[in-house]
């Protein structure tokens, strides 16, 4: 049958089709709909969400070394979460097949960094799969734990964002390969990654790369395509398909899907039959400089940057000069739409507060709360990765203590963030008695990536309930003393608890507590919060047009231009009552249904 | 030959189901279909773009600058941020409704004037309000299906049955406006 699938639905469907029965993930942009949808064959796939890609990774290689085929997914920065695993399984390998599925984001669309997690490949010395289409990351699941289950090897597939989120035809069997479960044997010097056997397991690893590459020589998935022979291109994954594009039957094409370890025979072969060889790669030089360190002559790095994604247009441009005429006209008028916190976000009202206290540093993590560094809150000085947020702020308010500056840290965290690699930090805030104040945003939901349950939601990713995680006894049995949890929705509690938190001198936790706006209210949402829906409209009569309320950077607050008061929009208002508060004309009124 | 066709607009517009009926359609009748999204932001009020290619047979699933064959906007400032990625030959069909971003709100920054003239005045333009015309049919949130509609007049291809693969795709009690908006959709070309 034939369906058109995402590359993220593909591999789901992949997993389905040859036989995984295990699959766990930590959510992140462009892999997150990988598990979404793999989640919908829960009849024959167990998947869950972990606490963090480490935890994820290392559920999935249990699940290889006692029998079953397993999947874990991530997206690139994640996989730097879990790599401490990932090198040793290299060397201890499988036994039912592994694949671990890392999405990269060239031209961070939703990412704080570009990384090019092929390099992972070669590092840890795993095989490494780049589809270029969804059909191929369906076939390539399949592959992939083949391999790994021939070559006892973990296998990577790379995707990139176009990959993840573009849809193509893809052919899909009604059938799903039934693995026999493979029996689990005690294998001591193969597991147990202890000096002794880890030595002998390196020089296995090493002979296990030879066959690798003997593979990648002869695999279809490394194919030719001649046409004209004055061009020659090598290109991977999203790549090809733009030089394709762009070329057409103007070059030939050494297409490789299997790029770790490299065909080299067949590259050298190639590049000695086309004039002129071209290495066409978004992020690093990863095959050029390989090809390179052959002795083979090429361009690539020399004329493509590296930084942000191609395009068939570039390409075509720049090997083929090409240009195409384009409608050029003024849009020097047109604004950027930057993502803000919606109506109703409970962060606004935190942030509100806030940002109006001086004398600050605050330590920033990444959530949809990372948007406070806007304007008009301007209320977070750093975001590095996830749960950094309270690391950095402890180093920097010791570093502050040192220099005897008088400036208070504020570490501010979302709950998945908090489980995710949060919690560590924590422990080492008590532990080195620190007085960085710590605020968990706790929306009941990971929201910035599209709303998936977590360990505090109560639900876990097949929608069955799951025992939730109570943040304030986990800070109190890391032996931190001062927790409130508060309403971020109530001005002057913020301010107040704010307040009470600066004039402790040792660790203390402020947890703010309230759904997100767009989240899936659970039965338990619904018993704790009630119906927080409501509307608020502005008496025009006793809006004195001061603007206060427009610091609160609600979506659904605008100036009218008619009135020249301000106006509610009441499709988008969904009650949070910040507004109300901050008016200092007391303008501003709820809605009595 | 691959067709281009862009649909831009603002989260929450419902491009994302007006692309889906239009590459199923497109699929259905035999083509090569790719297309592209980005979206990641959409939630929060950011511009959403669907890249839709058909053909014999189609490589990158990507539209470059200049590429377009159609370009449909779901609101006017859209339009004029993605206008260079029409071909100077071709079509653009732009819903007459405006979203203002966050800094406008706060009147920091100002909705640009005369943005229809300027794109009537580069490129072959249909300008239709489908905002109204839904809200006429009584749903505005079927403004999609208009522009989807008047989308399918532009291109001509009238081999494939629009009207079942919304019956589909669409829930049941909302068949019957979404036919007719496909339909007011296609008499405004
Ligand atoms: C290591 C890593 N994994 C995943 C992500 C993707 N990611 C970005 S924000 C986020 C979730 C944040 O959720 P939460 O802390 O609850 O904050 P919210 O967005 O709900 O405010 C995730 C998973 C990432 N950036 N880095």
């Amino acid at each position: 049958m034939k369906r058109l699938m995402t590359g993220n639905e593909a591999i789901a469907r992949g997993a389905w089709e040859y036989g995984i029965c295990f699959a766990s993930a930590y959510p992140g942009t462009p892999s997150t709909e990988i598990l979404e949808n793999i989640a919908l064959y829960n009849k024959d796939i167990y998947s869950e969400w972990a606490p963090n890609e480490k935890v994820a990774l290392e559920s999935a290689i249990g699940a290889s070394i006692a029998g079953v085929r397993s999947l874990s997914a991530m997206k690139h920065v994640g996989v730097n979460v879990a790599a401490d695993p990932l090198f040793t399984f290299a060397y201890t390998g499988v036994n039912s097949g592994m694949v671990l599925i890392s999405a990269d984001d060239p031209g961070m669309h939703s990412s704080q960094n570009e990384q090019d997690n092929r390099n992972y490949a070669a590092f840890a010395k795993i095989a490494m799969f780049e589809p270029s289409d969804s059909q191929e990351c369906k076939d390539m699941v399949g592959e992939a734990l083949k391999i790994s289950e021939d070559f006892d090897i973990p296998a990577l597939i790379r995707i990139t964002t176009r990959i993840s989120h573009s849809k193509g035809i893809v052919v899909c069997e009604d059938e799903r390969l039934e693995m026999p479960n493979k029996p689990y044997i005690k294998k001591m010097e193969k597991y147990v990654a202890v000096p002794a056997h880890s030595r002998k397991l390196r020089i296995n690893l090493e002979d296990r790369q030879k066959r690798l590459a003997e593979y990648s020589e002869t695999t279809s998935m490394n194919s030719i395509e001649w046409e004209n022979r004055g061009i020659g291109v090598i290109a991977s994954g999203i790549v090809y398909q733009y030089a394709r594009e762009a070329l057409g039957d103007g070059a030939s094409y050494l297409k490789l899907g299997f790029t770790h370890p490299l065909p080299m025979k067949k590259i050298r072969d190639f590049a000695s039959k086309v004039d002129k060889l071209w290495v066409i790669e978004e992020g690093d030089p990863y095959l050029e400089n390989q090809i390179k360190a052959a002795g083979i002559i090429c361009s690539g790095r020399d004329t493509f940057s590296g930084i942000g994604e191609l395009s068939a247009g570039e390409i075509g441009l720049k090997i083929a000069g090409n240009s195409c005429e384009v409608l050029s006209s003024d849009t020097s008028k047109v604004v950027p739409r930057p993502p803000a916190f919606c109506a109703g976000c409970p962060h606004r009202g935190f942030f509100y507060q806030l940002g109006k206290m001086k004398n600050l540093m605050i330590t920033g993590d990444i959530g949809c709360y990372a948007l406070a560094f806007n304007k008009p809150f301007n209320a977070i000085d750093t975001v590095i990765c996830m749960g950094a947020s309270i690391s950095t702020g402890h180093g920097a308010q010791k570093a502050f203590e040192i220099k005897g500056e008088d400036r208070r840290v504020v570490a501010v965290l979302g709950d998945s963030t908090f489980f995710h690699t949060g919690i560590n930090s924590l422990l080492n805030i008590v532990y080195n008695n620190s007085k960085t104040i710590t605020c968990i945003l706790d929306n009941r939901i990971t929201g910035m990536t599209g709303h998936q349950e977590n360990p505090g939601s109560g639900y876990n990713l097949r929608g069955e309930p799951a025992s939730a995680v109570n943040i304030e006894e986990v800070c109190r049995s890391l032996g931190v003393k001062n927790i409130q949890t508060i309403n971020p929705n109530d001005l002057k509690k913020v301010k107040e608890t704010l307040k009470w938190a600066m004039e402790l001198d040792e660790p203390v936790v402020i947890i703010t507590r309230w759904p997100c706006v767009l989240k899936k209210f659970s039965q338990e949402d619904k018993t704790e919060f009630g119906n927080i829906f409501s509307k608020y409209h502005v008496d025009i009569e006793a809006c004195t047009a001061c603007k206060a309320c427009l610091k609160a950077g609600c979506p659904a607050i605008s100036l009218s231009k008619d009135s020249k008061k301000v106006e509610i929009a009441q499709a988008s208002c969904t009650g949070c009552g910040v507004c109300a508060q901050i008016c200092p004309a007391e303008a501003i009124f709820r809605e009595e249904i | 030959m691959v067709k281009n066709i862009l649909l831009v607009g603002v989260g929450g517009q419902g491009t994302l189901l007006a692309s889906k009926l239009l590459t199923t359609g497109l699929m259905e009748a035999g083509y090569d279909v790719k297309m592209n999204e980005i979206h990641g932001m959409s939630q929060r009020g950011g511009s959403v773009s669907s890249h839709v290619r058909y053909g014999e047979k189609v490589f990158s699933p990507v539209i470059d600058r200049g590429a377009a064959d159609i370009l449909v906007s779901f609101e006017e400032m859209e339009a004029l941020r993605w206008l260079e990625y029409l071909k100077p030959e071709g079509k653009v069909v732009v819903n007459k409704f405006r979203s203002n971003p966050v800094s406008m709100l706060t009147g920091d920054t100002k909705y640009p004037e005369n943005i229809l003239d300027l794109i009537t005045s580069k490129a072959d333009a249909i300008i239709l309000d489908a905002c109204q015309i839904a809200e006429k049919l009584g749903n505005s949130r079927v403004m999609n299906i208009v522009l989807l509609g008047a989308l399918i007049e532009v291109i001509g291809i009238n081999s494939i049955d629009w009207e079942g693969l919304i019956e589909k795709h669409v829930k049941y009690d909302f068949v019957d406006i979404n036919i007719k908006a496909f339909k007011a959709g296609r008499n405004q070309v």
